[in-house]
């Protein structure tokens, strides 16, 4: 067991420290040239001398040997620095962070919604024995990846905000502005759940140990919650990160739609500005959001599934 | 061929995904089969005007027909879409390739780095690509397509090392042929349907972002018409003219939905 988690943390470690350096490779030595942008905005650069120029690439270390800035930066990032802003001069670890609080509340919120809808669908898309309803019921969850959430995101304030006056268009204030953009994070996270939930229940069901549950007079529902539950959740639980980093991504484009502050307003304010060190700084998270959950994940499956339990100690 | 066909024949959900499918790459291609109207001259007189027989989808706030718009906002979007699905193709089946028939260190670091790419949500991996190589359709396009190359380097790399291990590719090889002509011969053809799936679901995957990020605005700029930031266009009137936002992005999800049911078809016809 020991040695189990010993290798996975160490992967961990390993893909955090990839996805530093690959979004360092993306941001540092590709071309783009947010200081010029930010002294002279961009083409209108006439105002700005070299020596301005110079002074502000060294105020923020951009002018050192690349290697260098490599090392000093990863050494920093280990700490926690990821440098500071360079449309703001704020600590970019700091923004990033103090965004977080608003859309953990609407992520989290719309995780739940996810499971409950997602899970429900394919739960009840399985269990049904009328086929058309299950097979209305399975094909929402393709359907729910296809919607551009940026649309659904406009179409719930259109329908709810302007037509029947219910619930706040916009702003982060209380629980209602928070039901909007939470069920439109929902859709496309809770539709990945319900089709990946959907295909493993059809994958057990298949399985002779269900035929013979059923066989000895189990209700299908028995079934389902009783046996099959379990065995479908191990291949649903693998998802857990992808769903995670679905939900980040996705809060870049709900915080624009619904005027949100939080990590997704930062993120798309610092790709408009070019700030490099913000941007690293969210992708470094989302990486670390994806490493911590699929670790936990990793605890889970041995209670789950005795056979991952038992090779391991086996092993060790 | 002809029991492909057959088979299509009686499903009406793929005949319909393929319709759509094939109407939005005409419209990309030759827009003026379906409009006569200029997408960015308006008629003031006839400015925010709902769906009606002259304007199908309506018009926008200077008077110009959104059908028209959409039409001619294929182009663009479609081209992007194309070309992130090449850039994702091409340089993850390199990737995988390589990886797969090199086999030892290379292998591992390239796969590990494609984890990598796994780790970090697309839509952040292309924003992320997007800061570095500045805004426009076309690196926003470069950007989704690196974004989404990971898929393609595990299938092509799976693929690989599927065929590889066959008893045909060892005859060949006793045989005397050389590893390029086993790649040839044997790998890309077996992988073209698995290949050509994961290709079709890209699409879907990359209108998608390459919409979101226009939406957001890294993409086209304000006049030319492309659909994620037409749907970004009728924000600020969704009190008063519904169908600037809903047609856009109505078609957006249309080819979407479209191009994800013809991807499990191919994927069902493969295995």
């Amino acid at each position: 067991m020991t040695r189990y988690l010993l290798r996975r943390i160490l992967q961990a470690v390993f893909v955090l420290w990839a996805a530093f350096t690959v979004s360092f490779v993306i941001l540092y030595l590709l071309p783009g040239d947010a200081v010029s942008a930010k002294l002279g905005g961009g083409e209108a650069g006439l105002s700005v001398t070299p020596e301005q120029l110079a002074a502000a690439k060294a105020e923020y270390g951009l002018d050192d040997p690349l290697p260098l800035q490599y090392g000093k930066r990863l050494l920093a990032a280990l700490h926690g620095d990821f440098g500071r802003s360079i449309a703001t001069g704020d600590d970019a670890t700091n923004m990033v962070v103090s965004a977080l609080p608003p859309t953990l509340a609407v992520t989290g919120f719309a995780l739940v919604l996810a499971i409950l809808f997602g899970g429900g669908i394919a739960f009840a898309g399985t269990l049904t024995r009328h086929r058309w309803l299950g097979n209305l019921l399975l094909a929402l969850p393709p359907l729910g990846i296809s919607l551009p959430p940026f649309w659904v995101g406009l179409l719930l304030v259109q329908f709810f905000s302007f037509q029947l006056r219910l619930l706040p268009a916009l702003g982060s204030n209380g629980f209602e502005s928070l039901m909007l953009p939470a069920i439109t994070l929902a859709i496309p996270t809770g539709a990945i759940i319900g089709q990946v939930l959907a295909k493993s229940l059809r994958t057990q069901l298949a399985e002779p140990y269900a035929e013979i549950a059923l066989a000895k007079g189990a209700s299908r529902s028995r079934v389902h919650f009783g046996h099959l539950l379990r065995n479908a959740a191990v291949p649903t639980l693998t998802i857990a990160g992808v769903v995670a980093g679905n939900l980040i991504a996705g809060s870049v484009i709900t915080e624009t739609v619904f005027s949100r502050d939080g990590l997704g307003r930062v993120t798309s304010s610092a790709v408009t500005a070019q700030d490099i060190p913000v941007v690293q700084a969210v992708i470094v998270l989302a990486a670390l959001v994806f490493v911590v959950i699929n670790l936990l994940v990793d605890l889970v499956y041995p209670v789950l599934d005795p056979r991952i339990r038992h090779r391991e100690t086996a092993d060790a | 061929m002809p029991d492909v066909l057959v088979r299509t024949r009686r499903k009406p959900g793929l005949i319909l995904a393929i319709a759509v499918l094939a109407f939005a790459l005409l419209a990309a291609v030759a827009p003026g089969l379906f409009t006569g109207q200029d997408p960015l001259a308006g008629v003031p007189a006839e400015k925010m005007r709902g769906p009606s027989l002259g304007h199908l989808f309506g018009t926008d706030e200077t008077g110009r027909d959104i059908f028209t718009r959409v039409v001619h906002g294929a182009a663009l979007s479609l081209q992007a879409t194309v070309i992130a699905v090449v850039v994702a193709l091409v340089a993850g089946s390199a990737l995988g390739l390589l990886a797969g028939f090199r086999g030892g260190a290379l292998d591992s670091a390239i796969m590990r780095c494609v984890d990598v790419l796994l780790a970090i949500p697309s839509i952040l991996l292309s924003l992320a690509l997007v800061t570095a190589l500045g805004f426009g359709t076309t690196n926003v396009a470069i950007a989704v397509g690196v974004a989404n190359l990971a898929q393609f380097a595990r299938l092509m790399r799976a693929e690989v090392l599927r065929v590889r291990s066959g008893v045909f590719v060892e005859a060949a090889r006793a045989g005397g042929v050389r590893w390029t002509g086993v790649l040839g011969r044997h790998v890309l053809p077996n992988a073209l349907g698995p290949v050509l799936a994961l290709a079709t679901l890209t699409f879907g995957t990359a209108v998608l972002e390459v919409s979101a990020l226009s939406f957001l605005g890294y993409g086209a700029t304000p006049p030319t018409p492309e659909w994620g930031s037409l749907v970004a266009g009728g924000r600020g009137f969704l009190a008063t003219a519904w169908w600037m936002t809903t047609f856009p992005g109505l078609t957006v999800a249309a080819v979407v939905l479209s191009a994800n049911r013809l991807s499990r078809a191919i994927e069902g016809d493969v295995r």
